[in-house]
């Protein structure tokens, strides 16, 4: 860049930065989804370049003037040929690549850090495990995988985020997710991007990216006083769960203590991975994902919990898995204690009131 | 030598035939209950012309709406009804009827050397159908509007709005069945009701894209039909296809939507790209280049139309292995586009070429289709798709594929077949003049907004961060421009219709067989049927005729 | 390009072809030809939009297996199949009607018209039947609509004789809503198109006893016979879809 005049490199990035026609690249997909896509511009640029110059020159070549009288070409295999083969190759050259940053933005690493969205006419609901809860506003961290997880409480609407140039549907009746890794702090806009009735366009907010150290500032500043999980113990409670999800040996329902992640053989045959679906399935519609050896007896709570609720208990089911303390404790409310200690081999414990950890 | 091909009778003697197909019945009633398919061509041009000024005015508060920033000229539920009665009306009302309702209707008989359609009453019932489904669009206007956006996207549709859904779901599917019908009809004449000798290798290449064209409004446009049934049932008596808390799947309806939504663009497209093949073939005087190719082009876009429809879904949460197959897809389809481009760029080399309006707009369309059908490449990769769904990315796209492609044909075809139609020139300069306005006015107007796309601007906004004003600005000033290019065609060619120079037959020296007869057409076309002995394009046999034309005449001349 | 044929003020050439030879076709066979194509095209058409129904059924019989064979177990297969033969009869009597009307037999052609026009009012009959009953047990979706028989199967004494189903949970027993709303959706749209046959078939009748398909223009029956045979077909579809769901257990 020596070689280029500081002053007309200056103006050259004031101009970019001005008339940009990109938004600033904010995460790790972000330039590479932009090389693809001035990959794109410069092939569209020559390929119109081509047509623009051959109707141009035939037309100024070929003239009536100039031209009086037409000499009948019927064709050229070899051009067909041509410009058959080469467009398919460009476009397959960009289905390849284009299919490359899909897999990429749709497949969340293992070790991503989840966030929940709930969308509903007309806000965004952004929940953190840690108990942070965020409206028309995500604050995330540079340098760490995040993945969100989305849903919508009434129809379709879209989770956008361009300077991270990611984008997803957030549907009623499932989760979606889409992941991203922040890498530029600043605040950046974030937009409902399916039309989803009279607010669509005030379906707006801020993403905002902080340094890690920020980040836990925030962490601690934005605490609503209960993780996820808490709450999603107390909706468990509340909803009497423990009547059947409990640790006795004749329990008319399976132990949820490391059910999450865990392969599960279904009642139906076939086995699923207990994942945030199958969760949320088993509590909408529990009589379709019965696990084998249990009878289908649990009833639906469809239209008793909200989409923050459900969200809540999956998390508080997420974290049974964790807490080795839990593992040796039942408490229910109805049920005659285990004496301190004693594990049985088939059944493990869960749920301690108070002690789980987010 | 002059630079201009049109060739007019002796303006001193010429006269409009006396009789034709116009002045053959008088009254109301003969217009109203004719199965002429000239005078239903003519219905359908002055119904499509009423229903495009209302979607364009529409489109002009879109367009006021969006100057500032703020939603400050009407209340965002207007907006969002001014842009779904836009998108119902241009779609349904203007585009998918256009070229073949009108062009389509007069000429497909006469290019084959038929008398009419193979069914005619049927191609009246098809005008009725679509001025019924337009009139219930108008009076659901009058009523209060639909606000769901013309893609009626469920649970929105369904159980959140309380806008005129039914009605309008009832008037797109009047409609349809009208361009079923038309379909039909064209599919049925075209392989039944052809002159003797005329093979389909023969067949003008305006015929092949409507042929394409017909295929896919028989076999797509029922399938809306039963989404449409599907909507009314759940919104009024709620049985659940839809409903999640019911154990329905909205993506059903996505699927059901787009399957025949996507062909549609095609059904829109294709009789345009027919009618550029028969302007670009005139003004150069030559055979289109690769006649083959181009006419299996037709078909391949049509056959894999039927094929890609869920790019519209790629975010919506459908597997990763169901978008690889609709992205590759989405790849292929757009090769045979591709290769007429160059075709008909190819077509106008060792041509002689003058540049009258209708290659002025097929011009246009040409560097403007190839300019949305590129920007439909990037939204095809499913990776960039992700970016730029749902923005005014796609917004620009398809009007440059819509407008600035299809539209720009529909002039072009217009003005090539106006003397055809009515026996009279339209006047070329201000015609000339009103070409090169739409094109500017068209490239301000949308090209800002594959900008605003890809910085982020979402679609179906009232309001938008203001960072976003200036190029909506310039989009809105594009606007007026272009409001003021689609305005004057009217005018002239109305004016034309009294004071415009007599035709004759064939003032482009065209090879058509609609060419060989006079202008305006009789009610029968032809007085004799006609036998093809020659292929399309064939401007060694135009000359053979014309030399023989000059040679009868000649002895008289003394 | 030659042009040849007769002109059209030739008298000559106007006293030679039939009087329902419409003006735009240049011979009977084409005229013939073009209205076969057409309706078959059509016949495509119905097939694309049924379709649609058909496609909602096969994902929601994958997702609710369960549910739909217990609202398939409502339905009663003697109807079902009586109905079935009533409609493959009546093509049969169609059939007949399209021979006579090519072989010029006058009251052949009635008598055939009447018996499909009859049999297709007894399909309908029938259909009456099984609809009222779906009304009376408030199976009807939208309507009251009630998941009793389901959840407890033994309060339907008839069917449970019959199938001894096992009671179904209910958020399983919902999705019988879809089922029949899928149930009335093909079956009723299915009896919107009989109903129009049927209509036709009367008009077809009177035309008939006036001569007017067994002088030579047989095109409206033939191709009348192909939408009636469609529409059988659809049913026979319909059938083995909506009644035979896991018959035997």
């Amino acid at each position: 860049m020596s070689h280029i005049s500081p002053v007309i490199w200056q103006f050259l990035v004031k101009w970019l930065t001005n008339f940009a026609l990109l938004p600033p690249e904010a995460s790790k997909v972000a330039p590479q989804m932009d090389a693809l896509l001035f990959f794109m511009v410069l092939v569209s640029l020559i390929g119109l370049t081509i047509v623009v110059l051959l109707v141009t020159s035939f037309s100024i070549l070929y003239s009536k003037k100039r031209h009086p009288v037409a000499v009948q070409v019927e064709g050229s295999t070899l051009l067909e040929a041509t410009w058959t083969i080469i467009p398919l190759g460009l476009f397959l050259v960009m289905f390849v690549w284009g299919a490359l940053i899909y897999f990429r933005v749709y497949t969340p690493p293992a070790n991503a850090m989840n966030i929940y969205v709930v969308g509903k006419q007309w806000m965004w609901k952004v929940e953190h495990p840690g108990g942070q809860h965020e409206i028309n506003a995500l604050h995330v961290p540079t340098g760490r995988a995040v993945q969100l997880t989305l849903i919508s409480q009434d129809v379709f609407h879209s989770f956008s985020i361009p300077a991270f140039r990611v984008k997803r549907e957030a549907i009623p009746g499932r989760y979606t997710t889409v992941w991203f890794e922040a890498t530029t702090p600043g605040t950046y806009h974030l937009f409902c991007t399916q039309y989803c009735g009279t607010n669509h366009s005030q379906m707006i907010g801020d993403v905002v990216v902080m340094t890690p150290e920020e980040y836990r500032k925030w962490l601690t500043r934005s605490d609503s006083g209960a993780s996820l999980a808490q709450d999603g113990e107390r909706l468990f409670a509340s909803l009497s769960c423990a009547a059947c999800h409990n640790a006795r040996p004749d329990a008319r329902g399976p132990s949820l203590a490391n059910v999450y992640g865990a392969k599960l053989a279904l009642a139906s045959g076939g086995t699923v991975i207990a994942d945030d679906a199958y969760l949320r399935e088993a509590i909408l519609n529990p009589s379709q994902h019965v696990t084998q050896g249990y009878a289908p007896i649990m009833p639906t709570y469809q239209g008793q919990i909200s989409e923050e609720g459900v969200i809540a208990l999956i998390e508080f089911i997420k974290n049974l898995n964790s807490d080795y303390r839990v593992e040796q404790t039942i408490n229910t409310t109805d049920m005659p204690p285990v004496s301190e200690g004693a594990v049985t081999p088939a059944v493990k414990a869960h749920a301690a009131k108070g002690t789980v950890k987010p | 030598m002059s630079d201009t091909i049109v060739s007019l009778p002796d303006q001193a003697t010429a006269r409009i035939p006396k009789d034709n197909y116009i002045t053959r019945e008088n009254g109301l009633l003969s217009w109203l209950l004719t199965s002429d398919h000239k005078r239903i061509a003519i219905l359908y041009l002055i119904s499509i012309t009423f229903f495009f000024f209302i979607g364009g005015a529409l489109a002009g508060l879109i367009r006021l709406e969006l100057l500032t920033p703020q939603a400050d000229l009407m209340a965002t539920d207007t907006y969002n009804k001014v842009f779904t009665m836009h998108g119902v009306i241009m779609i349904f009302f203007f585009l998918v009827p256009s070229v073949p309702a009108t062009l389509g209707n007069f000429f497909i008989p006469m290019m084959i050397g038929a008398k009419d359609l193979a069914l005619p009453k049927i191609n009246l019932l098809s005008w009725y159908l679509y001025m019924t489904g337009g009139l219930l669009a108008l009076y659901t206007m009058a009523v209060g509007g639909v606000d769901t956006g013309w893609t009626f996207t469920t649970p929105l549709s369904t159980h959140y709005v309380n806008t005129n859904v039914l009605t309008t779901g009832l008037a797109v599917f009047i409609a349809g069945f009208s361009s079923i019908l038309t379909g039909l009809n064209f599919i049925v004449t075209i392989h039944k009701m052809r002159a003797p000798g005329l093979t389909w290798f023969r067949l003008p290449l305006f015929i092949w894209s409507n042929y394409a064209a017909s295929i896919l409004m028989v076999l797509g446009t029922p399938v809306l039909a039963i989404a449409i049934v599907l909507i009314a049932l759940e919104r009024t008596i709620g049985i659940g296809v839809f409903d999640p808390t019911k154990g329905g799947d909205p993506l059903l309806f996505q699927h059901l939507f787009w399957f025949y939504s996507h062909p549609a663009v095609y059904i829109m497209i294709l009789p345009g790209m027919g009618v550029i093949s028969e302007v670009i073939s005139n003004f150069s005087r030559k055979r289109v280049f690769g006649y083959t190719a181009v006419a299996f082009s037709s078909v391949a876009i049509a056959v894999f139309g039927f094929f890609v429809w869920a790019h519209h879904m790629f975010i919506m949460g459908i597997s990763n292995y169901a978008v690889l197959v609709f992205s590759l897809l989405s790849m292929l389809v757009a090769v045979p586009s591709a290769i007429k481009i160059f075709n008909w760029s190819l077509t106008l080399y060792k041509g002689s070429i003058t540049f009258e309006t209708p290659l002025l707009y097929a011009f246009g369309f040409m560097g403007l289709f190839t300019i949305g059908g590129m920007t439909g490449v990037f939204l095809g990769s499913s990776g960039t798709d992700i970016h730029l769904t749902e923005t005014y990315f796609i917004v620009a796209h398809f009007h440059f594929v819509m407008v600035g492609g299809m539209l720009m044909a529909f002039l072009s075809g217009i003005h090539f077949w106006w003397p055809k139609m009515t026996g009279r020139m339209y006047p070329e300069k201000i015609s000339q003049l009103a070409a090169v306005v739409t094109f500017i006015g068209f490239v301000l107007t949308f090209f800002p907004q594959f900008i605003l796309g890809m910085l982020g601007m979402p679609r179906r906004y009232a309001s938008y961060p203001p960072e976003f004003q200036i190029l909506n600005v310039f989009s809105t000033a594009g606007a007026t421009i272009l409001g003021v290019g689609y305005l004057l065609p009217v005018l002239y060619l109305i004016w034309s219709l009294r004071y415009g120079a007599i035709a004759g037959n064939n003032p482009w020296q065209a090879t058509g067989l609609e060419w060989q007869t006079q202008s305006p057409p009789l009610t029968e076309n032809f007085a004799e049927v006609p036998v093809m002995d020659h292929e399309a394009y064939d401007y060694e046999w135009l000359e053979k005729q014309q030399l023989a034309q000059k040679e009868t005449e000649a002895p008289r001349a003394g | 390009m030659k042009f040849h044929g007769a002109a059209l003020d030739d008298n000559s050439a106007h006293q030679e072809h039939p009087s329902y030879l419409r003006h735009h076709f240049n011979s009977v066979e084409q005229q013939a030809d073009a209205s076969s194509f057409a309706m078959w095209l059509f016949l495509l058409t119905e097939v694309m939009f049924f379709g649609g129904l058909f496609t909602a059924y096969l994902i929601y019989r994958n997702w609710y297996y369960p549910a739909f064979v217990s609202g398939s177990h409502q339905l009663n297969v003697v109807w079902g199949a009586t109905n079935t033969v009533v409609l493959i009869f009546s093509s049969f009597t169609m059939a007949m009607g399209v021979w006579c009307a090519e072989t010029r037999r006058r009251r052949g052609l009635v008598l055939s018209l009447t018996l499909t026009f009859i049999l297709g009012l007894v399909f309908l009959g029938i259909k009456t039947i099984e609809y009222s009953e779906k009304i009376e047990k408030h199976h009807v979706p939208g309507f009251h609509y009630s998941l009793q028989s389901f959840v407890d199967p033994q309060s339907d004494p008839e069917v449970y004789a019959e199938y001894h189903d096992k009671p179904l949970v209910p958020d399983m027993a919902r999705h019988t809503e879809l089922y029949f709303s899928l149930y009335f959706l093909m079956t009723g749209m299915h009896a919107l198109h009989m109903i129009i046959g049927i209509g036709i078939l009367s008009f077809m009748i009177l035309r008939a006893r006036a001569g007017a398909y067994t002088s030579g223009h047989v095109t409206f029956v033939e191709n009348f016979g192909l939408y009636w045979h469609f529409v059988d077909i659809i049913w026979i579809y319909l059938f083995a879809l909506l009644y035979l769901i896991s018959r035997h257990q």
